[in-house]
């Protein structure tokens, strides 16, 4: 039976359309690792029933050899997407009870290709959060320990910490995730599995919960780099529901990972070394200009002036945009609702009481930096900056083809760590928060292990619709890198 | 520039968040730790530089101004709290 969870996504697609195996017996696999791993508390909700009904109707489908290109292949969708029927929780209290009556275009796109439901992954509350510690469901676990002090529990990143921890634990065979300032990047570095942000506007926002929408991103969370374009190629596409969805075809993917890296130029950008960066951050950095240049890869040095704005920019542009979103919740129309005396009142209560910390200090930066007389000021400046980190990317994209850089300035740290000052929390983001503002498409491929053992990723950033070349350049990594570590979780597995 | 305590209040109501006295101290030090944190962007020569609002470039198109769907009134408030008759109910705002 555990055969069947080694497969990767395009392994287990390529057994199902020959018939050796069956979904029902794919899905079961999965649903046994789910209950297996419960205390990873990696799916909010799980939904065994609808993953099984999904299962047999797919190998209906595949019995009659007209399987969809992800047909009966089971995964878990981070709970930001609304999925009918199913509760949608956006890891708040906020939206407690919240049942869709509709279906986000991502999911529905990935059902209509075939794949199975296991459940909704864990998250940090409304996607804010770099450790997934802000879910009012409580903290998805890393499967991963330290070699140090295997006791300590460790955070999977966030936000979509949750598909992080079901993919590096085998309890989903893939995961959606979203990206609004690294959330798809930093917790596939933390776990040792490959995370794709697409370019914005790649996949449709529609039915997507919303925090920052000039940001927000979906994109596939998988084993490996292939795994990821062929999810990708389910999850992307046009929508006119979303009106910054982009008529842009996507690029043959599967032709973009046989093509390797001869004759591609790789940025280096010199601002990326921070102050403080780990010796093994930049050690594992070196690793991967080497492999690149071994491979075939001209790499070059490139300098992106106002990497250090970055990180501000954002702390002013993502909560101005959640403050406005989040205004939604108003105990009227779905969710939760905390009575008062006043309308005014119930208002108040009920985002007292079912908004967390963070978001609630979002959603007050954000009502001060849009407010009268600071609106010039911060948010008009802090989108001046954006068009500056932009500008930077563009110049650096007329000398190079793509850009390498560490994912995370860290390993993966402790439950509970990292709490006492939001700011802390927020310099996890200092290297994918810079192409999140661009709109640039970015993968987090694993790399090697820190001194502690523990995964270590490297980012690859390309051109605006050019995930093609992020993902030739993901896949000499991949190769090079030959990642086979496995959390000892999996041991026996 | 760094907040005060009215200030923090202020904002609490304009974003309809019922902060109780025990945590308007904790909000104004995180606040304040943020805004100190971001406020390093004043160093950034940004005159003349055009804000950006959209990262593709890509216009926002238009559609006819025509119903689309409809008839799911039941769908609309199926999640609602408080509802009567079909409507969200919500407390008494007139006297």
């Amino acid at each position: 039976m555990s055969d069947l969870l080694h497969l990767t996504l395009k392994a287990a697609r390529d057994k199902l359309r020959a018939k050796e195996i069956s979904s029902v017996e794919l899905t079961s696999a999965y649903l046994g690792r789910m209950e297996a791993t419960t205390a990873l508390n990696a799916y909010i909700t799980a939904t065994p029933e609808k993953a099984l009904a999904m299962a047999e109707a797919s190998d209906a489908k595949l019995a009659r050899g007209s399987g969809g290109p992800m047909e009966g292949l089971p995964i878990g969708m981070k709970d930001l997407f609304c999925t009918e029927g199913v509760q949608t929780t956006a890891g708040s209290h906020i939206l407690g009870g919240f049942t869709p009556t509709y279906e986000s275009t991502v999911s529905a796109k990935l059902w209509g290709d075939g794949a199975v439901m296991l459940g909704k992954t864990n998250m940090d509350e409304f996607a804010m959060g770099s450790s997934n510690g802000s879910s009012y469901y409580g903290p998805a676990v890393s499967p991963w320990r330290g070699s140090q002090n295997s006791e300590t529990q460790l955070v999977p990143g966030g936000s979509s910490g949750g598909s992080a921890a079901a993919v590096s634990a085998w309890s989903a065979l893939a995961a959606t995730g979203t990206d609004t300032g690294g959330s798809i990047r930093q917790p596939a570095s933390f776990t040792g599995i490959v995370g794709m942000k697409p370019t914005y506007g790649r996949c449709s926002r529609w039915g997507i919960v919303a925090f920052a929408s000039s940001l927000d991103q979906a994109g596939p969370m998988t084993r490996n780099v292939e795994d990821a374009a062929l999810m990708l190629s389910s999850m992307a596409g046009h929508d006119p529901k979303d009106s910054t969805s982009a008529n842009e075809p996507l690029q043959d993917l599967e032709a973009a990972l046989a093509a390797g890296v001869k004759g591609l130029k790789i940025g280096v950008p010199k601002e990326y070394r921070v102050g403080g960066m780990p010796e093994e951050i930049e050690a594992i950095w070196e690793k991967g200009v080497a492999w690149l240049k071994e491979a075939g890869a001209e790499v070059v040095e490139i300098s992106l002036p106002h990497t250090k704005y970055a990180l501000p920019t954002y702390y002013i542009i993502a909560p101005a945009e959640a403050s406005s979103n989040l205004a939604r919740y108003d105990g009227v129309r779905y969710g939760l609702r905390v009575d008062g005396d006043s309308l005014a009142e119930m208002y108040a209560n009920t985002r007292a009481e079912g908004f967390g910390e963070e978001v609630q200090r979002r959603v007050m930066i954000g009502t001060y930096v849009l407010s009268a007389g600071y609106y010039d000021a911060y948010y008009r400046k802090a989108q001046q900056v954006r068009a500056l980190i932009r500008r930077d990317f563009d110049r650096a994209y007329e000398q190079v083809d793509a850009i390498l850089t560490p994912t995370a300035p860290s390993d993966a740290f402790a439950v509970g760590a990292n709490e006492d000052d939001p700011v802390k929390m927020y310099l996890n983001d200092v290297f994918t928060v810079p192409a999140s503002l661009a709109g640039l498409p970015g993968i987090s491929v694993p790399a090697g292990l820190s001194a502690r053992g523990l995964p270590l990723g490297l980012q690859v950033l390309g051109r605006m619709f050019d995930e093609a070349t992020v993902f030739r350049v993901a896949r000499a990594l991949e190769e090079a890198a030959a990642f086979s570590e496995k959390p000892a979780l999996l041991d026996g597995v | 520039m760094s907040l005060d305590k009215a200030t923090v209040a202020s904002i609490a109501n304009l974003a309809r968040i019922k902060l109780p006295e025990d945590r308007v101290d904790p909000m104004l030090k995180d606040l304040n730790t943020i805004l100190g944190f971001v406020e390093q962007l004043s160093e950034v020569d940004t005159d003349g530089v055009e804000p950006l609002s959209s990262v593709t470039g890509h216009s926002l198109p238009l559609r006819e101004d025509a119903v689309t769907d409809g008839g799911i009134q039941d769908k609309v408030t199926a999640n609602a709290p408080d509802g009567f008759a079909g409507f969200f109910a919500v407390p008494k705002v007139v006297e």
